[in-house]
């Protein structure tokens, strides 16, 4: 899957989490800017369950800025993969 | 005979107690991962009337993540889909299907055929997933003058073990005006009823939309079961209590339910072919009838304590 443009999913309200994604060039990798109130404790958990979603879905190099509500693993794989869904065109 | 056997073949034995049916907006991760804790007998994640048609793909990853990674305990976990005629309709049963949800709510059904194309879809899908076929039930919501003039055939319908009236829509349907009392609706509850009973299987009755009237919803939920409804949608956690509250039977129906079904038992185990209670000869619906005041007693019960 290729990021072609800007997306976000998600929301600012308790237990959510808003990503956006953004395209970016080849060979940059995938990098990801995360705000949360639980970022000492869950900040390296919530980075590694946004980056499985983007492995899953094959793309290589992407820039993603998460600002987290106090949301759950469950969660922040939805948005992530709306996100990185609505970037792509489909 | 033959006929009768073939449809009882596709039909999915259920006998769950679904007092209560909630819904909750499929794209709320706060409702959503908090639903299995209000008490209600079934949950109803909503992808179709509670979300911005911008917002559907978001609802439908959201809820599919949510069933494949939360515990919901024994609660029923059923997911409401957008209709058939629309395009989020299939992309909905793709996604939720594997997650194995106990049913699938079909909003604005009309015509059998809208059934078979859901129980074929399913099929497919659970065949693609290595699911056993048929185990997913099909929930539909009459909210259509056509789909009440159908119902007896929808009833009839495979997977199908519960059908929902959705008062809003079918009242605007018709032309009537939507009253507090709901009389607007007594035919078609009837009417929807009858074909439930016929086919064994349950009816669940409209929400109540003032959510700062939990003694109207009393009411109007205790209506609701004297005319033979087995539930009822609602669409706010505080709505759990009022309706359940309408469901517990008194003391005197519970006692003589009690003595109906003890007389049955014991007319098995003596070999009796005649029940009789006080002297009066008691048929095998009485005794159905019976079992379902003693189970909505229990539940009712087990919630006081």
């Amino acid at each position: 899957m290729k990021i072609e443009r800007i997306a976000q999913a998600g929301s600012l309200e308790s237990c959510d989490i808003l990503i956006t994604v953004e395209p970016s060039k080849p060979k940059t990798g995938i990098h990801i800017h995360l705000e949360s109130p639980a970022v000492k404790q869950f900040g390296d958990r919530i980075k590694s369950e946004i980056t499985e979603v983007v492995k899953r879905l094959e793309i290589q190099n992407v820039k993603i800025i998460a600002i987290d509500k106090g949301s759950l693993e469950y969660c922040i794989k939805a948005r992530t993969e709306t996100a990185l869904r609505r970037a792509s065109g489909e | 005979m033959k006929k009768k056997e073939a449809i009882n073949k596709q039909k999915i034995k259920d006998e769950r107690l679904r007092r209560t049916r909630l819904y909750v907006p499929g794209n709320n991760p706060a409702m959503v991962q908090n639903a299995s804790i209000y008490g209600a007998d079934s949950l109803i994640f909503d992808l179709e009337d509670s979300i911005p048609l911008n917002e559907k793909d978001a609802a439908r990853y959201l809820v599919r993540n949510a069933l494949q990674n939360l515990d919901f305990s024994k609660i029923e976990v059923t997911v409401r889909i957008n209709s058939l005629e629309t395009e989020y309709c299939l992309k909905d049963l793709e996604a939720i299907i594997p997650t194995k949800p106990d049913g699938i709510l079909l909003p604005k059904t009309e015509l059998l055929e809208d059934v078979l194309t859901i129980d074929k879809e399913l099929a497919r899908i659970e065949k693609e997933n290595n699911l056993p076929i048929g185990k997913i039930q099909i929930m539909p919501i009459i909210e259509s003058a056509l789909g009440v003039l159908n119902i007896e055939k929808i009833a009839s319908g495979p997977r199908v073990t519960v059908i929902g009236l959705g008062g809003e829509d079918l009242t605007a349907d018709i032309g009537a005006k939507r009253t507090k009392s709901g009389k607007e609706l007594e035919y078609i509850a009837s009417r929807i009823i009858l074909a439930c009973a016929a086919n064994k299987i349950q009816a669940i009755d409209t929400v109540f939309t003032d959510i700062n009237d939990p003694q109207g919803l009393f009411e109007i939920a205790k209506k609701a079961i004297e005319i033979g409804f087995q539930g009822k949608s609602i669409i706010h956690p505080s709505q759990v209590e009022p309706v359940h509250r309408a469901f517990m039977p008194t003391e005197i129906e519970i006692a003589k339910a009690e003595k109906i079904v003890n007389a049955y038992k014991d007319s098995i185990k003596r070999g009796l072919g005649v029940i009789s209670v006080d002297g009066r000869m008691i048929d095998l619906p009485v005794v159905i009838r019976s079992e379902r005041i003693l189970k909505r007693a229990k539940a009712g019960l087990a919630t006081d304590e």
